[in-house]
């Protein structure tokens, strides 16, 4: 079993405190009734999937409740990192090359 | 009477504490502390199972977890009677009743043995080759028969009575292993003050102390050291000891699971003590101590009962006083074998012969050997071993071929060397590395916060092993945190070795005999029975990496997992497909290390406790009423309330005709409810139904429908407002979670700037629908401070008073088609409101009713059951609920997906009415319309029927259904093709009882 950190609880709890709550960094449109086919279809249906570091979100569904986002190895299963829902995609990672 | 192969003076067990115990009816006496194995061994049974594939009377390969023969069932009454027990791991208790398995009718005279004269048949692949055809064959014929055959152990009939314990525990340092090495590790740590947990599978701790005699640690005897230094632990507040506990999966981040065995050594456990307990356990840092697993020689016949791991014999007869023959012959290829050949001869036992694949291998073993008088072979090998029932022979030729000489033996001890244990280590997802040079798998790149110490690690020599050992103890104990104990002296320091037993290497693979060329039977893996030859087999017929020639040839794959096997498996196929073992690869271990019961994964989670059940306030009066309940998600709702004589069809009728004619009460408290409360609860509404909400006054309610994003329906639910910011909305009964997820996800991270709160406030109120032509006046009575006329009170609306006394939440709203409403009172008041509306139902006729009369109620009306009536790939327009949707809104979720062309494309399915032109016949629900019932198969399907009861309202059946263009066939006959005949039916509206809704204000 996993152990995550949730940001906003600061600490380290069981993988089944959570969920998984799918790709991360994939805003609504404002104008979302406006929207072209392309732009929705990229926003609704297309997601990266992929073998290696993926930015995802998570929510603490049995602790605090809040939504999350995780930097997550799909391949070895380790979270890199997690941060509050609304800040940005991390411009480094912790123990990436410089 | 002492058993006539037990040595007095051997051996660490108390001679006076005898136990009788049978086996396959016949009665023994063995001793306390003894295994079942070492008890059999001690009367002079070898004989003790058959083989899976060939029944090949099979023997005791080992003393200890790795053992693939000798499984047993253990039967202590009609519900306990566990299969597939290693015979070598169940401790002996007095009155303790096993049994062989897998041969009839008796271990000695075994019918299934014929098939060791088929082998030819049964070669590597056999399943997969043999049983291909006719395709029909497999399941009515061949499994049945494979699967009666081969068969190991026979399962309990009855439910398992025991209780199995669970703990959660954390700790600093976890150390998997309890020999030399681990104990070493489990004191460094331990010294520093960090929490540490020291877990064994046996029920001793030393590990190979327990036949290492030469062995000396601390001035003491080395299994003696392990005690004192076991006793020293378990009086440490910060050390957890377990014995007879097993590490059996190594999951991420140090979660280690362990299975503690409490119970199954005891002649007869109480009730209150479980008979196994899993630790699930949370390490800052492992050490794991696993040891190494000696491996047998590969030649004919190497699986006659008698033949056995050098260690084991050396293991019987160190710790339990047992001698596993009287005239032993030893083949080897490391020096490990002589020490127990030593160990024998010193205590009287005969030895016949070693036989030594080296040519001339030096050392102080081979010279005890020597001085001891025993007769030494080097070059040479064992090409086959004689006997049937008990091996009685070995017939020796120089490893390169010449002479052939037959030695008479009632054993045969073997070793071809030890493959340290890294499944663990595996587990934890770290790469092993080929050691070239001693021909091992140690463990090389790790993945997580771990160390292995000693034989697992591939460390040789005692004296290596605790420096090693102690060093990764400290050093994972101070990266833990704890405090530094280096240079420590007096009770705590590093134990010192005085005398340890050196190792050697051996070989890999198929012994002179056995290899290429050769058909004899030279068993690698015996529980699978899989020959050197089945996997020669494999490389011919094109298996190419070592996991197809695994699957292919079941080499490894059985519940030993292959633990003597896979090593000389591997290099066979290396050696047949001429390349160098690590470019063939190594299988991947997997959990569980050795088997693991149901009952300690299941724990207490079975029966009552193996799901939660949820019951609403109400349910006791409706059990006391009669009422059968159904279950919907985790809930128990009241099904159907039957009187005396009435079966479920009866009870139905009566209750949907009561409440259009009188009234009826119904407890729909499973409905979710989620209260939205801030400045922007009307935004927030906005945004998350499709219906507008701005300017729905207080007091009123509304009828709303949720959308994915996607455009289809996701759930439904009146909405009353409480307040200009306070909305109570009500939700599916099992959508009520994912409902709550959905708003807050959105909540959260798509509209943060709302402010807006949600709760969920399903538990806190029950809710009394009372529903009916009197519901009114069954209410009224009750109510304080709401005037329930139509005036002050119309349909859809809600107002806060109170009823009985006890705050209420009044809503006036139908799920019927009648006049209606529902009562919520805070849970705690539930069943009395209830009893008390009861009462007053009672003095107009009214009924209770269930949760099938409330879908035939509903039905009739046509309104919609969300996941009943839609799937997920329903519009509100197919539905016909397009009038739900607020058409002047600029956003809300789902209202891009539903311009989508697809959803606005003509022919999709939407819901209508059927009607049978049989009115008796109702249809069934999921049954596939057709517009030609002539057209061939397979027929093009154009809907389903979502819905179907028998309305004794409506004097016949009515049907829901989802049906292409349904809208534009009204009047339109269609047909459901069903096994029986196919059903005509008619497509009309969705409305069967009332058509312009009058009843609401009947
Ligand atoms: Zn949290």
């Amino acid at each position: 079993m996993l152990l995550i950190r949730c940001p906003y609880c600061e600490e380290e709890r069981p993988e089944l405190e959570f969920r998984n709550a799918g790709e991360a960094h994939i805003a609504r449109s404002t104008n979302i009734a406006g929207e072209s086919d392309d732009d929705f279809e990229k926003f609704f249906f297309i997601r990266a999937n992929p073998k290696g570091v993926i930015y995802e979100r998570w929510r603490h569904i049995h602790g605090c409740a809040r939504f999350f986002n995780a930097v997550r190895d799909t391949v070895t299963d380790k979270f890199i990192m997690t941060y509050k829902a609304g800040e940005p995609k991390p411009a480094k990672l912790p123990g990436a090359a410089k | 009477m002492s058993a006539a192969f037990r040595i007095s003076g051997a051996g660490r067990l108390s001679q006076a504490k005898t136990a009788s115990f049978s086996f396959d009816d016949k009665s023994y006496t063995g001793i306390e502390g003894d295994t079942l194995a070492s008890a059999l061994l001690a009367n002079g049974v070898h004989l003790v199972g058959r083989s899976f594939k060939y029944h090949r009377p099979r023997g005791f390969l080992s003393a200890g977890a790795e053992e693939p023969n000798a499984l047993v069932q253990i039967v202590r009454d009609d519900a306990r009677k566990t299969p597939n027990v290693r015979a070598t791991v169940q401790e002996l208790y007095d009155g303790l009743t096993a049994n062989s398995q897998n041969r009839w009718p008796s271990l000695a005279f075994d019918v299934g043995a014929v098939n060791d004269l088929a082998s030819p048949l049964f070669s590597a692949g056999f399943y997969y080759k043999t049983f291909m055809w006719p395709k029909s064959a497999w399941k009515n014929l061949y499994e049945p028969k494979i699967r009666a055959a081969a068969g190991l152990g026979v399962s309990p009939e009855k439910p398992d009575p025991d209780h199995y314990a669970a703990r959660y525990a954390h700790c600093e340092v976890l150390v998997l292993g309890g020999g030399a090495a681990g104990i070493a590790a489990a004191l460094a740590a331990a010294e520093t003050g960090v929490r540490v947990i020291l877990a064994d599978e046996q029920a001793e701790f030393g590990g190979s102390l327990r036949f290492e005699s030469g062995a000396k640690i601390d001035g003491e005897n080395g299994f003696a050291w392990a005690q004192a230094a076991i006793a020293r632990l378990k009086a440490m507040d910060n050390v957890r000891v377990l014995s007879r506990t097993t590490a059996f999966g190594y999951y991420a981040q140090n979660f280690v699971g362990l299975v503690e065995r409490v119970s199954d050594h005891l002649k007869s456990p109480g009730r209150e003590l479980a008979r196994e307990r899993l630790w699930q356990v949370r390490a800052n840092r492992v050490v794991i101590a696993t040891g190494a697993i000696e491996r047998h020689m590969v030649f004919a016949n190497n699986d006659r009962p008698g033949v056995m791991l050098a260690s084991a014999a050396r293991t019987y007869l160190n710790h339990y006083g047992v001698a596993v023959g009287k005239n032993v012959g030893v083949y080897t290829a490391n020096d490990s074998a002589y020490a127990a050949a030593i160990d024998l001869k010193k205590a009287g036992v005969n030895i016949a012969a070693i036989v030594d694949l080296r040519d001339n291998p030096a050392g102080p073993v081979i010279d005890e050997a020597r001085a001891l008088g025993i007769e030494i072979n080097f070059g040479r090998a064992v090409v086959s071993a004689g006997g049937k029932l008990r091996v009685s022979s070995m017939t020796v030729q120089p490893k390169n071929g010449g002479g052939e000489r037959t030695i008479p033996v009632d054993a045969i001890l073997m070793s071809a060397g030890w493959t340290p244990s890294v499944h663990l280590f595996s587990q934890s997802r770290g790469k092993v590395a080929f050691n070239d040079e001693t021909r091992r798998f140690v463990p090389g790149t790790y993945a997580q916060d771990c160390v292995s110490v000693g034989a697992c690690n591939g460390t040789d020599g005692l004296d290596a092993t605790i420096d090693e050992a102690y060093a990764a103890g400290a050093k994972a104990a101070k990266e833990a945190g704890g405090k530094d104990s280096s240079g420590k002296t007096g009770k705590g320091a590093k134990p010192k070795v005085d005398a340890g037993e050196s190792w050697s290497r051996g070989m890999l693979g198929a012994g002179p005999g056995a290899g290429p060329g050769t058909t004899v039977k030279a068993f690698v893996d015996f529980q699978n029975d899989v020959t050197a030859k089945d996997i020669r087999q494999a490389v011919h017929e094109g298996m190419r990496s070592i996991e197809h020639v695994k699957r292919f040839t079941t080499n490894g794959m059985a519940t030993d997992q292959g633990k003597t096997s896979n090593m000389h498996g591997l290099a066979i196929a290396a050696d047949e497909l001429g390349k160098p073992i690590p470019q063939v690869g190594l299988t991947t271990f997997r959990a569980p290390y050795t088997p693991v019961t149901f009952g300690s994964i299941v724990g207490h989670a079975r029966g009552a406790l193996f799901d939660p059940t949820r019951r609403t306030a109400t349910h006791g009066w409706a059990a006391s009423q009669g009422a059968v309940f159904e279950d919907v998600g985790h809930w128990k709702r009241a099904w159907y309330f039957p009187k005396a004589g009435e079966d479920m069809h009866k009870a139905v009728d009566r209750e949907c005709v009561t409440v259009r004619k009188v009234g009826g009460l119904f407890d729909a408290s499973t409905l979710g409810k989620i209260e939205v409360v801030g400045p922007d609860a009307a935004k927030f509404m906005e945004l998350l139904y499709t219906n507008p909400w701005e300017k729905l006054e207080t007091g009123r309610c509304r009828y709303g429908i949720m959308l994915r994003e996607d455009g289809f329906i996701y759930d439904d639910g009146v909405v009353g407002r409480l307040a200009p910011d306070r909305f109570h909305v009500t939700t599916t009964t099992g959508g009520a979670p994912r409902v709550m997820n959905h708003m807050e996800d959105y909540l959260q991270t798509e509209f943060p700037h709302l402010n807006v709160w949600l709760t969920s406030i399903t538990e806190q109120w029950a809710v009394i629908a009372v529903q009916g032509p009197k519901s009114r006046e069954i209410i009224a009575p009750l109510v304080e401070g709401i005037d329930m006329s139509d005036e002050a009170m119309p349909h859809m609306s809600v107002r806060e008073g109170k009823i009985c006394g006890v705050p209420t939440r009044l809503f006036r709203m139908s799920f019927t088609g009648e006049r209606g409403f529902e009562v919520n009172v805070p849970a705690d008041y539930g069943e009395a409101v209830w009893e008390a509306l009861w009462a007053e139902g009672q003095k107009h006729g009214a009924v209770a009713y269930g949760t099938e009369s409330m879908h035939v109620l509903r039905a009739e009306k046509g309104y919609i059951i969300v996941g009943q009536d839609t799937d997920g790939t329903v519009t509100p327009n197919d539905a016909g609920l397009d009038w739900a949707v607020g058409k002047k809104k600029t956003d809300f979720v789902g209202i891009r997906g539903l311009t989508r062309s697809d959803l606005v494309a003509k022919g999709r399915k939407q819901l209508v009415g059927l009607k049978t032109k049989d009115p008796k016949v109702v249809l069934e629900e999921g049954a596939q319309i057709v517009a030609d019932p002539k057209q061939p198969i397979p027929m093009k399907m154009i809907g389903h029927v979502t819905s179907s009861y028998w309305s004794e309202n409506c004097g016949r059946s009515i049907a829901l259904a989802l049906v292409a263009g349904g809208r534009d066939r009204m009047g339109e006959t269609l047909y459901v093709p069903m096994p029986n005949g196919t059903v005509e039916v008619e497509v009309t509206g969705m409305v069967f009882v009332d058509e312009k809704g009058e009843h609401l204000n009947g």
